[in-house]
């Protein structure tokens, strides 16, 4: 087991080091890094003096090395447009995007598990016909459109919700949440419903391939034989055991949320990484691009890792087809 | 068979693999629905020059005058516009048929070239096994674990905006499933009969691999490539109505959408509500289409 954690963590190192190497590429071998590093204002004097000082005379794998050894300490640049470090930027706003992200996953255990547990016990039904073609069309719409949909039935034609932005928050543990107020709440709706859309459907579908295996096996049989009322093996034979598997698909999902979250983020100018990053791109902020892409490789690599050892730790066969 | 009962003997009809393969097909009349609204839409973008009522580039048809009319309404020089017109007071219904150009263009082009590159090193990975085959598909497994937005994202930030950066980068993102798709399917052939009597007979390498084993892989790869051209055109449009796809001297549908954006909130539903209608039934009718390709092509569920 500690053989195959240490293989795994010296692998997951390797995959961030090289991720770093083409980050580093493209901002410095494609973009000009004098143009990229230099506020444009400066003169030629300073510049000289800039060039120096960062290094930037030096030969490019030198380079790479300096790059490394201030990422590795938390330094990733200052951003331009805010002169703030880029880190501590993008950090303020994660809060915003992990909010988003968790409602998201809520809404769509939410939706998803009552529509995928009906569809599968009653296959036959119109109405769970209907809800296959509605998980069908949730996979080919456009998200980014849906969310200008709801903008405009719920917050322009209907005046329910407000359109966009956070709405009052609250400060907790020294991070500013929205969920706690109602205002913030009215504000998360719809671009939760939103990020939400993919995951909805994907949730129907597993819970209803789901519902639909488990109803064969010979234990939920048995309980129906010892003469248990069909709620009962409903929600306790059968949906607990299909429980797993969506769980663990909604977990892989997180990060897929959190990256997606940059659509639903400019749709709803909800103030999260996501919408720093289009922004940075935009004005060609390039310290805030840099530090994001760091940061969201870490991050998927960290979700990578934890995955493969929970299923090592759950399934030792994984552990096995490793060393041979 | 009743063309018979007409007197000329007519030829006996052969069941070719192709006919099968198109009377399995048509069983589902909702693929053959897809099937001819994505021929309907492909035929729009080809021709839209021609059938288009205005050329939303041609600055001189257009008449700023007409700017955000509403769909329905009649403007200078009695031109109806049927679906409203935008900011500018183009054509949205022109604009859309342009737009699609793009789209499906970006769309089929970065499938086309992603499916290319993708087959190639999947087949070669599957071929030639080893040290190849475990550094193929660590690539492959490293570009799958990041979702495809991000990916798209980070490539467009560096390249900045483009048509053909477009293409780039929904390569980059695409390739990895044609090239997990094709050597698994290569894997298994390789251990088949023919593929060792082409070996026996001192084929050259390439011959085996183009002329018998990929041949063998092709219909998951058709199914793969089908999904791939929808989830391209989804994700193109993204990108472009983020601001990161294509320039706004060519715009796609999703640039055409988010024009419409900042008139949305004002109740000009139109500018976005059309091109989004568009790109939705383009979507549809090609995923409609995929899926009954995925049943027909399905080794396992062969009658």
């Amino acid at each position: 087991m500690t053989v195959f954690l240490l293989r795994r963590l010296i692998q997951a190192a390797g995959v961030v080091l090289a991720m770093s190497l083409l980050v580093f590429l493209g901002v410095y071998a494609i973009g000009d890094p004098v143009e990229i590093l230099i506020s444009p204002e400066a003169d030629q004097i300073e510049r000289e003096r800039a060039v120096k000082a960062l290094g930037l005379d030096l030969p490019l794998w030198q380079q790479y090395l300096v790059f490394l050894g201030r990422a590795l300490q938390g330094d990733l640049g200052r951003s331009f447009v805010f002169n703030e470090p880029a880190l501590q930027l993008i950090l303020q706003r994660m809060p915003a995007t992990l909010e988003l992200a968790f409602g998201a996953t809520f809404v769509a255990l939410l939706i998803g598990l009552p529509l995928g547990l009906y569809a599968g016990l009653r296959p036959k039904s119109p109405l769970s016909k209907g809800i296959l073609a509605g998980s069908i069309l949730g996979f080919s719409l456009p998200t980014f459109w849906v969310g200008l949909m709801l903008i405009m039935v719920f917050a322009v034609q209907l005046g329910w919700l407000p359109s966009t932005g956070r709405g009052e928050t609250v400060e907790v543990l020294g991070m500013r949440w929205s969920f706690l107020t109602r205002d913030g709440l009215a504000h998360m709706v719809m671009p939760a419903l939103n990020l939400s859309l993919f995951k909805i459907s994907l949730v129907i579908r597993l819970t209803r391939a789901g519902v639909r295996e488990t109803m064969l096996m010979d234990y939920v049989k048995f309980a129906r034989a010892k003469g248990l009322s069909p709620s009962r093996v409903t929600f306790v034979h059968v949906f607990k055991n299909i429980l797993i598997p969506v769980v663990t698909v909604v977990g892989l999902e997180f990060g897929g949320t959190i990256a997606f979250s940059v659509v639903t983020e400019s749709v709803f100018a909800w103030p999260g990484m996501g919408k720093l990053i289009i922004d940075s791109i935009n004005v060609l902020d390039r310290p805030v691009m840099v530090a994001y892409l760091m940061i969201i490789v870490l991050l998927f690599i960290t979700i990578n890792l934890v995955v493969d050892i929970t299923y090592s730790v759950l399934d030792p066969r994984v552990r096995l087809e490793g060393k041979s | 068979m009743s063309s018979t009962t007409a007197g000329s003997v007519a030829p006996p009809r052969v069941e070719t693999p192709f006919r099968r393969f198109a009377s399995e097909f048509a069983e589902s009349r909702l693929a053959l629905f897809g099937l001819a609204l994505f021929t309907l839409i492909a035929l729009v973008a080809i021709f839209a020059p021609w059938i288009a009522p205005q050329n939303p580039y041609d600055l001189a048809q257009l008449d700023i005058m007409d700017g955000r009319l509403e769909p329905g309404s009649v403007g200078g020089a009695d031109f109806t516009y049927w679906l409203g017109t935008d900011d500018q007071g183009r054509d949205m219904l022109s604009g859309i048929m342009y737009g699609l150009r793009i789209s499906l263009l970006v769309g089929a082009g970065s499938a086309v070239i992603a499916c290319l590159v993708g087959a190639s090193l999947g087949m070669i990975a599957a071929y030639a096994g080893g040290r190849t085959d475990s550094l193929i598909m660590r690539l492959v497994d490293l570009q799958l674990s990041f979702p495809a937005i991000l990916a798209a994202l980070m490539i467009l930030a560096f390249l900045g905006k483009g048509i053909l950066n477009v293409v780039i980068a929904l390569v980059v993102v695409e390739w990895a499933y044609y090239a997990r798709t094709v050597r698994g399917s290569a894997l298994v052939e390789r251990r088949r009969e023919y593929i060792e009597a082409a070996q026996c007979l001192a084929l050259p390498t390439r011959r085996i691999i183009f002329r018998h084993l990929l041949p063998n892989c092709l219909p998951p790869l058709i199914v793969v490539a089908t999904m791939q051209v929808a989830r391209a055109i989804a994700l193109e449009a993204t990108l472009s109505f983020l601001g990161l796809g294509v320039p706004i001297t060519e715009p796609s549908l999703g640039l055409l959408i988010a024009n419409g954006y900042e008139y949305m909130l004002s109740g000009k539903y139109w500018i976005s509500f059309y091109p989004g209608i568009a790109l939705l039934v383009t979507i549809v009718s090609i995923n409609l289409v995929g899926d009954q390709l995925r049943d027909v092509l399905n080794p396992r569920l062969k009658r």
